[in-house]
């Protein structure tokens, strides 16, 4: 309990990795069902969530085995989990499949499908780590398998039954030197994934994810220096990162409406002792390759829109940091001069070159201070809007971290508020955006931020009264931000978040 | 080719010369020369192109104003300079006593998406620079609406009114951006809906442009646009 109690410290002080029971190894492609979130690993147990942030453990799997996958098509939950029949690499592939995933629900009924593919030993294949793949242009079902002895092979299996079309069809070699492998496509291509480098070590594993790319779901898998992974070939897609140790098991989590994440384990979690943990994290996708994304952390930034290029700002009158510059003085009788104002024109200008109101003030600026600057604001609920960005403090926007709040595949719900201050962004009954003097923790203060496919974000609330239609931020005018139907295509609906 | 680069760089110069041989300086208008985006109405109504902009308005004679910050144009444009100045709907030729001056208003149409406040007040013989323009304008919509927008830009500061509801104000220095400050979601009534305009101009050009949205974001152009005095 006590060590419990310290990596939930650390989490929520340092990372964002998920929140809870997530100890996995080898974990299979997170999917939905009736709302909740579930992925096996290798020996059968489950994780289960009910918001993608927070797990426990699930119900483990009448079948355990090694690295399981599953696939939800029609009204089945397909699931593919292999054993050794003997001594490596000889071993099998079973299907399993069940119209839940729920213990609780009427319909979890597991049923046996049969063996689905198998490596006898001798063959250059170990028949283990299956990852399954509908195609979505031909509805044709895929799995691929194996682990480092010999190669990565591809069958094809039925999407009504979920078992192999036909048995005697030869297995088609993807790839070498590598395991945990899965299929996606995107954009007219087939990304072939796979993990390389040493497992189950665990700060000394060298798991690694890379990738190749085909214009055929068969191969062959190209990475991005024409490298065909049939011959060791793969592009970097995710390695082990600060103090996560050992990327491993792809698997796709597509949210729809263009918002794609992806969930691995780490074969180390140092902030918590070592463990093998599920992780979820955005997908982002960069010239045609999939880039590992991040999910969000604290910080403070400037919130500027994509589209417009300006910057979310609470709606009060700014001070110029450093004060008001007076602008050169006009003789009487002198009208405006239409042009910007010149250098020679300046308040204490030199008669030749540089200086006058272009020469600054010969030392730093500090930064404004939000308590001075705050008096002079409207006590109450106030407004938002869009402004060009002066780093004046009614610009910058602490985010935070919500204990206790919930969340979503891979983070928690955040505040945000005007750095310095309590002064929260929130969602309007109106479908519009407020900020409020205090934060609360209302549902309506609380903000999901998603990394979409470009590396921008996606900024949703939590809850909206009134609407079940989920509403992200949009900068709807130049100046002027609200909420609306989230739409991926709409750059209005992307943000920048730029550290201060 | 090089005849037409000789004819070009020749009209070139001649165009140049013409310009800086100008007199006066242009943001205090001493010549009055026609207005080249606006026209005066010469329909009862108007509509809208299919981007929405709305393209008639009656514009009052400019009044003297210096500030652009939020708040010493909120503090202008509340100041009592002439009678119904929240409520009024004015027509072509009507005129306000402003201090001691008498101004007029008068009804324009533009050709572009925007109306030039320059070129309107410039053809007056009126400054352009450290001013003031209040503006009218009627749409008049079919059935009610609800969860439009009003979307403006404006050169520079601008505070903005549909149906005597304050609904946008911009500040600062500015130039005009199609859709730069938009409204709150908000309805309109069936029949006439009122929309009203304070711009102030620090110097250079000014103008503004002016649509509503609707729900879907898109422009809103089923509505016909009035000026003047109306049955309400």
């Amino acid at each position: 309990m006590k060590y419990l109690t310290l990596a939930t410290t650390l989490l929520t002080s340092l990372t964002f990795a998920l929140d809870g029971q997530i100890g996995i190894h080898d974990p299979s492609t997170v999917v939905q069902c009736d709302g909740k979130y579930y992925s096996y690993g290798t020996g059968g147990g489950g994780l289960v969530s009910s918001d993608g942030w927070s797990w426990t453990r699930g119900t483990a799997l009448p079948r355990r085995g090694l690295a399981p996958d599953v696939i939800h098509i029609g009204d089945r939950y397909y699931v593919y989990v292999a054993a050794n029949i003997g001594a490596q690499p000889k071993a099998a592939i079973n299907m399993i499949w069940s119209k839940s995933l729920d213990p609780a629900s009427p319909d979890y009924k597991w049923q046996e499908g049969g063996v689905v593919a198998s490596s006898d030993g001798v063959e250059d294949s170990n028949a283990i780590d299956p990852g399954v793949f509908l195609d979505p242009n031909t509805r044709r079902l895929w799995l691929v398998y194996g682990s480092y002895f010999g190669f990565i092979r591809e069958v094809e299996l039925d999407p009504r039954t979920g078992k192999r079309i036909n048995p005697n069809d030869k297995p088609r070699d993807l790839a070498i030197n590598c395991e945990a492998s899965d299929l996606m496509f995107h954009d007219g291509w087939y990304y072939l994934l796979a993990t390389h480098g040493s497992c189950c070590r665990g700060a000394d594993s060298g798991y690694n994810i890379r990738v190749g790319r085909s214009r055929n779901v068969t191969g062959p898998f190209l990475d991005a220096d024409g490298t065909n992974m049939i011959q060791g070939g793969g592009k970097l897609f995710i390695g082990s990162e600060s103090r996560k140790i050992g990327p491993g098991h792809f698997g796709l989590l597509d949210l729809g409406n263009g918002v794609q994440k992806f969930s691995i384990h780490w074969e180390a979690d140092l902030d918590r002792g070592g463990a093998s943990v599920l992780d979820i994290r955005p997908l982002l996708w960069k010239d045609g390759w999939p880039v590992a994304g991040e999910n969000m952390t604290d910080g403070t930034f400037e919130v500027e829109s994509v589209h417009t290029g300006t910057a979310l700002e609470f709606a009060v009158e700014g001070v110029p940091v450093g004060g008001r510059r007076p602008r050169p003085l006009r003789p009487p009788g002198v009208p405006r001069p239409d042009g910007p104002p010149t250098a020679s024109a300046g308040i204490g200008a030199p008669p030749n070159g540089f200086g006058g109101m272009f020469a600054g003030t010969g030392s730093p600026i500090p930064p404004q201070d939000v308590a001075q600057v705050s008096k002079n604001w409207p006590a109450g609920t106030g407004g938002l809007r869009l402004a060009n960005y002066l780093s004046q403090v009614q610009q910058k926007w602490t985010i935070t971290a919500v204990p206790n709040a919930g969340g979503y595949p891979g983070s928690p719900y955040f505040k945000i508020t005007i750095a310095g201050t309590d002064r929260a962004l929130a969602a309007s009954a109106d479908t519009e955006l407020v900020i409020v003097p205090s934060f609360t923790n209302a549902p309506e203060q609380l903000w999901r931020f998603d990394q979409l496919a470009d590396g921008t974000w996606r900024i949703t609330p939590k809850s909206l009264s009134g609407t079940r239609t989920p509403m992200a931020l949009s900068a709807i005018g130049s100046s002027f931000p609200t909420l609306e139907p989230f739409d991926a295509s709409q750059e209005k609906q992307h943000w920048l978040l730029k550290a201060q | 080719m090089k005849t037409l680069r000789r004819h070009y760089l020749i009209a070139k110069a001649v165009f140049l010369v013409a310009l800086f041989a100008l007199p006066g300086n242009l943001s205090v208008a001493s010549a009055q020369l026609p207005p080249t985006t606006l026209t005066k109405p010469s329909t009862p109504e108007r509509t809208p192109g299919p981007d929405g902009f709305i393209q008639r308005w009656v514009i009052l004679e400019p009044i003297a104003a210096t500030e652009l910050t939020e708040r010493a144009v909120q503090a202008e444009v509340k100041k009592n300079y002439f009678p119904g100045q929240f409520t009024m709907i004015p027509h072509d030729g009507e005129k306000v006593t402003v201090g001691p001056d008498e101004l007029t208003w008068h009804a324009v149409d533009t050709r572009n998406y925007n109306v030039n406040l320059y070129h309107f007040a410039h053809a007056l013989g009126k400054p352009t620079s450290d001013v003031l323009f209040w503006a009218v304008t009627t749409i008049n919509v079919m059935h009610e609406m609800h969860g439009v927008r009003l979307a403006i830009g404006s050169n520079a500061a601008s505070v903005w009114w549909v149906n005597e509801q304050e609904v946008i104000g911009i500040y600062g220095d500015r130039g005009t951006v199609i859709d730069d400050g938009v409204s709150r979601r908000l309805d309109l009534k069936k029949g006439p809906n009122v929309i009203r305009v304070a711009v102030v101009n620090g110097g250079g050009a000014t103008d503004f442009c002016a649509r509503f949205l609707d729900a879907q974001d898109k422009p809103l152009t089923g509505f016909t646009v009035t000026v003047g005095k109306l049955d309400r």
